[in-house]
């Protein structure tokens, strides 16, 4: 194998790794937050997909230039899937605070399948090219010449998690949310408003979640209403593989599902066993360590 | 936590996860698998046709197991415009007439959510409803064999419009529209290798559909026979939602072979096209009969498919009066400018298939359906003329190879076997 084909494959790893990375970190802020595994996560990422279809289809006959309309059109999509993780949030969430927590995440199913099927209706079933977010461009790197969309995913997507750990670790709100992450009963008689927070985490999941879209869209293009699906899968795996509700676990665990999918196909015999590594890789990893790679055992009971 | 009464620890929650997964998946199939009423031509249901000549004192049923929801619902959409157009124009024109008396054709329509389980239920359903003489679909080759075993145990004549799948007509009962993936492979590697004059061709395929597979493995088969090499061969799990195969890609254009089969659901090329050009590949693509849908020319912005050639039932550049006929109906019973794809066409054919075997036995019990069926022994549909005189239910009819040009599908050349 030539170093050409070990960078193109490098970056092709840092490219799907950075999409799982963020897909896993928008999934995983609500559990470590709210300690509710959030499963309607995968429709709001499709909503956020169809906002990003329609607004920038709408932006493009207008404006000419891309980098504007995707600031716009993920501002966009920003907004309007925090309003429905909102909405979410206080219809079938807040009502069952005191349900046991197997029925609130029936819940969250039942409401994710409702979005789901509201975009069918909505939408139609129709599959959908995004539109190119990202110029299409491509740019010399040591020789070889690589799209400037598969670049752009890995900036932006780092870009995303070096300002949400700002936020975490530098704001009052990323205070308190560790906080409350820590132990929401202690945090409340310390006079954060718990609620408040929580919410917080919610609209944090889904701005997250919009910028992965967008990323997503860009790097392959075609979608249809059940997008949130395959990802929702991905994300769940690889927030549980770095050990759910631990952020730097999430991004973790969203690397090593990337390496899996591009390490895998080269190495064995049958490209399509990848699968079958990425989940024993996720069964090894929770036998020895059942709090998954980065998860720590006080954090853990609810 | 100290103070809360449900204590859960780590591993619970993930075994709960998961069989919550699990139950989105049952839900999820379930919940697409919606019984539709009898639908169709039953007087005053659609089509002003089907109502002016809905005279009919009887009615007879067919069941129409489709692939309306699920992860490529175009296919369940198409299948039913294919259906209602045949049904409503047999009506409009008077009918099947059994033992001199006219009956109209009507259908009971069951969704399998393209998912295997209900596919059988749906199937299952239709042998035990005595109205229903024979059934009709499912289209995707999977869906299919999930009701193999059901229609051969319980004797009623299954028309599968488009699924290619080799081993499914080995079931007495089960009939097909179309040639099956064995022709459809062996077309695309003969073609590559004297026509294209390829010496090389890599594969990359869904493992988890026998559709793309068997098309794979055919290819690969004759394509050494004849000489040349396959380069790669390589697959991956649709099952799992798969859209980066940069991995696999990366591979095959270090091997720049001439030829990048990709017989997979036209939803997935672009991704695939896209990515294959990015890692650098600059040969030829080809494609199998899934491809024919026009979406994928809207979604080609950026001409990654010109040049590309993949094997269809029909094209209008050389169809017949009957089929230039039945595409300008399509354009104004639907009100679109777009040509029926493959799926409409055979669905079309498979509702007269069934029409030719109830004329032919005189009778429409299900088993003189079955006599019917073998007796055609020239049926001239829309996407071509079938014989079924290899004594099983795969007729012997002419591929098309297409060529993605300008924009377009254009004819190219006519394989006949």
């Amino acid at each position: 194998m030539n170093i050409n084909i070990i960078i193109q494959q490098v970056i092709n790893f840092l490219q799907l790794g950075s999409i799982y990375a963020l897909c896993a970190l928008s999934f995983t802020m609500v559990y470590g937050v709210a300690r509710l595994v959030n499963f309607a996560h995968g429709s709001i990422f499709g909503v956020s997909m169809y906002v990003l279809f329609f607004a920038s289809t709408f932006l493009f006959e207008r404006i000419k230039s891309p980098w504007f309309v995707y600031v716009i059109v993920l501002i966009i999509a920003s907004v309007v899937t925090s309003l429905i993780a909102l909405l979410l949030e206080s219809a079938a969430y807040k009502p069952l605070k005191n349900a046991p927590k197997i029925a609130v995440v029936v819940s969250s199913v039942g409401a994710g399948m409702a979005i789901q099927y509201l975009i069918l209706n909505l939408a139609g079933s129709k599959a959908l090219r995004m539109p190119a977010l990202i110029p299409n461009l491509r740019i010399e790197l040591a020789g070889i010449p690589v799209p400037l969309y598969k670049i752009m995913v890995i900036v932006i997507a780092i870009l995303t998690m070096v300002i949400l750990n700002v936020i975490i670790k530098g704001t009052r709100l990323g205070v308190a949310m560790r906080a409350v992450s820590q132990d929401r009963i202690a945090a409340g008689f310390m006079g954060i408003d718990t609620g408040r927070v929580v919410s917080a985490s919610f609209v944090f999941g889904a701005v997250i979640a919009s910028v992965a879209a967008s990323l997503y869209g860009t790097a392959y293009s075609i979608f249809a209403y059940d997008v949130g699906e395959g990802i929702i899968w991905w994300s769940f795996i690889a927030a549980v593989l770095g050990g759910i509700g631990s952020i730097s676990g999430a991004v973790l665990g969203g690397y090593i599902i990337g390496a899996i999918s591009i390490i895998a196909p080269i190495l064995l015999p049958v490209s399509s066993y990848k699968d079958i590594v990425a989940f024993a890789v996720l069964i090894i990893v929770l036998l020895v360590k059942p709090t998954g790679l980065m998860g720590k055992k006080d954090i853990e009971k609810i | 936590m100290k103070g809360r009464v449900f204590q859960f620890n780590m591993r619970n929650m993930i075994f709960t996860g998961l069989s919550i997964l699990i139950l989105i998946a049952l839900v999820a199939c379930g919940g697409a698998a919606a019984v539709t009423e009898p639908t169709g031509a039953e007087p005053g249901a659609e089509g002003e046709a089907a109502q002016a000549a809905g005279e009919f004192e009887e009615y007879i049923y067919f069941g129409l197991n489709h692939e309306l929801t699920g992860a490529f619902p175009i296919i369940g959409e198409s299948s039913k415009q294919g259906v209602d157009m045949a049904v409503n124009e047999i009506n409009a024109n008077g009918g099947i007439v059994v033992d001199g008396k006219a009956y109209g054709l009507a259908y009971k329509a069951l969704d399998n959510g393209f998912n295997t389980d209900q596919s059988a239920v749906n199937a299952q359903e239709f042998a035990d409803d005595e109205q229903i003489v024979a059934m009709i679909g499912p289209n995707d080759s999977d869906m299919c064999m999930a009701t193999q075993a059901i229609v051969t145990e319980e004797e009623m004549v299954a028309i599968t419009p488009w699924s290619t799948l080799v081993v499914l007509t080995d079931s007495p009962w089960y009939f097909r529209a179309c040639f099956d993936d064995s022709f459809q492979g062996e077309i695309l590697a003969k073609y590559a290798y004297e026509y294209e004059d390829a010496k090389t061709a890599a594969i990359l395929y869904d493992m988890s559909n026998p559709y793309n597979e068997g098309i794979a493995s055919r290819f690969n088969e004759v394509y050494t026979q004849l000489g040349g090499t396959v380069v790669e061969y390589l697959s991956y799990n649709g099952k799992t939602g798969e859209t980066d195969f940069t991995s696999q890609m990366t591979k095959i254009a270090a091997a720049q072979p001439d030829i990048l089969l990709l017989p997979n659901f036209y939803e997935e090329i672009i991704a695939q096209t896209t990515q294959a050009r990015d890692m650098g590949y600059t040969g030829k693509f080809m494609g199998s009969d899934t491809w024919g849908d026009s979406s994928l020319l809207e979604w080609d912005t950026e001409n990654l498919l010109e040049g590309a050639l993949w094997v269809g039932h029909y094209h209008k550049d050389v169809a017949s009066d009957a089929a230039l006929e039945f595409i300008a109906n399509y354009h104004e019973i639907y009100g679109t400018e777009k040509d029926p794809n493959d799926i409409v066409a055979l669905n079309y054919d498979a509702v007269y298939l069934l029409k030719t075997a109830i004329e032919n036995a005189g009778s429409f019990e299900r088993s003189a359906i079955r006599d019917g069926m073998l007796a055609i022994d020239q049926f001239v549909g829309v996407t071509g003329t079938m014989t079924f005189n290899k004594g099983n239910g795969t007729p012997t009819k002419s591929a098309v190879i297409n060529q993605i040009s300008d924009g377009q599908f254009k004819y190219l050349d006519t394989i006949v076997p």
